[in-house]
């Protein structure tokens, strides 16, 4: 048994706090660059109010097919973003992750993968999924890299299904299944 | 200009009239072949009020979703549906559904035409620029019936879909204006 389920080598996953992390995500909101690489949906700022009830909404209420975490900095608790499984299908044991690391700073530092190691293993071995899926957007390389590190395998693309700046961008689809998962990530 | 969207030889897009189709709606929720080749969620039977709910709740995703009838015009019968629904408007991309929901009414012609009305409403009264549909591995009709009216195969979730102790692929397929105008 393990009994650090959340707890990764570079950061921790905890339940969100709309009292205290509404300023953050407010905060990351302002940064049209990450709602871009995170989001296909039109840019849009938030103030603290609302990041307060979007937190209470979709992180403090407990959804049948959901559930989301704050990624936080093991060495100082701050936190950097957040994570969560969406859209599970207890049926068919399914579930797209997706992952938002609204620091900046902490780009491209691994802080990323490990979030998604630890979440991985969570939904392997704690809600005992089959499968994890993900998409990616053909504009976030770093992203992607970061999955792939993962063990995710690219399963597709929707073609040209962004429209940004005046341009088309694939939208790619990745999954790993538990036995791949088990095979490298079962530490 | 084409001033007759909504009709075809064989059959007509309408709206769901919650008075008269919730008794139907409600007896195909019923015919769990036909529940598990259109959704991935768990196939359940639902009575007429939960349906009428449902369209109540659709009102309000009205411009996020256009959901329509099927109805054979010889007899105006309720035979499936056909929705877009998902639309995002900044990129221009919606999600295809459809069913025709009784087995005697398949193999007839009428998807095909619903699909082509609703691919002409899509692309040229809502401007849209692309369609995504998904369906399972194990409904090789859709896949090949998609493929006939202009879709491609474009994505592949491994076992993403679990019924009857096996796993099936969830896959997807696409069509972008471009395609469409070619035809």
């Amino acid at each position: 048994m393990n009994d650090k389920l959340f707890e990764g080598e570079l950061v921790r996953l905890t339940a969100a706090n709309s009292e205290k992390d509404a300023e953050h995500f407010a905060r990351w909101g302002q940064d049209s660059e990450f709602l871009r690489l995170m989001d296909t949906e039109i840019a849009l700022p938030q103030s603290v109010k609302e990041a307060k009830d979007a937190i209470v909404k979709w992180m403090e209420t407990e959804r049948p097919d959901g559930i989301g975490f704050v990624m936080r900095a093991r060495a100082d608790d701050k936190p950097l973003g957040f994570i969560g499984l969406n859209g599970i299908r207890w049926n068919h044991g399914d579930a797209f992750v997706g992952i938002g690391m609204g620091e900046r700073e902490y780009w491209g530092k691994g802080y990323g993968t490990d979030a998604m190691r630890v979440i991985l293993r969570y939904a392997f071995t704690e809600l005992n999924l089959h499968r994890v899926s993900l998409s990616v957007f053909e504009y976030n390389p770093r992203a992607r890299r970061s999955y792939e590190k993962c063990d995710f395998r690219v399963e597709g693309r929707d073609r040209q299904v962004l429209h940004r700046d005046g341009k088309r961008y694939d939208v790619i689809f990745m999954g790993i299944l538990g036995e791949e998962w088990r095979v490298t990530g079962d530490k | 200009m084409n001033e007759q969207l909504f009709r075809g030889e064989l059959v007509r897009l309408t709206a769901f009239d919650a008075e008269k189709d919730a008794e139907t709606e409600s007896r195909w929720t019923h015919n769990a072949e036909f529940a598990r080749l259109t959704f991935a969620e768990p196939a359940k039977p639902l009575s007429p009020v939960t349906i009428k709910k449902k369209y109540d709740d659709e009102k309000e995703k009205e411009r996020n979703r256009y959901r329509f009838a099927i109805r054979a015009l010889a007899d105006d019968r309720l035979i499936g549906f056909i929705a877009l629904q998902w639309i995002e408007w900044n990129n221009g991309a919606c999600f295809l559904s459809f069913g025709i929901a009784d087995a005697v009414d398949r193999s007839k012609g009428y998807a095909r035409e619903a699909v082509r009305l609703v691919l002409r409403y899509a692309f040229g009264e809502l401007n849209l620029f692309r369609l995504s549909a998904v369906t399972g591995s194990y409904n090789d009709r859709a896949i090949e019936f998609l493929q006939r009216a202009g879709f491609q195969i474009e994505v592949r979730r491994r076992e993403a879909l679990h019924r009857d102790g096996r796993r099936w692929d969830a896959v997807g397929l696409g069509m972008l204006k471009d395609e469409w105008s070619k035809r």
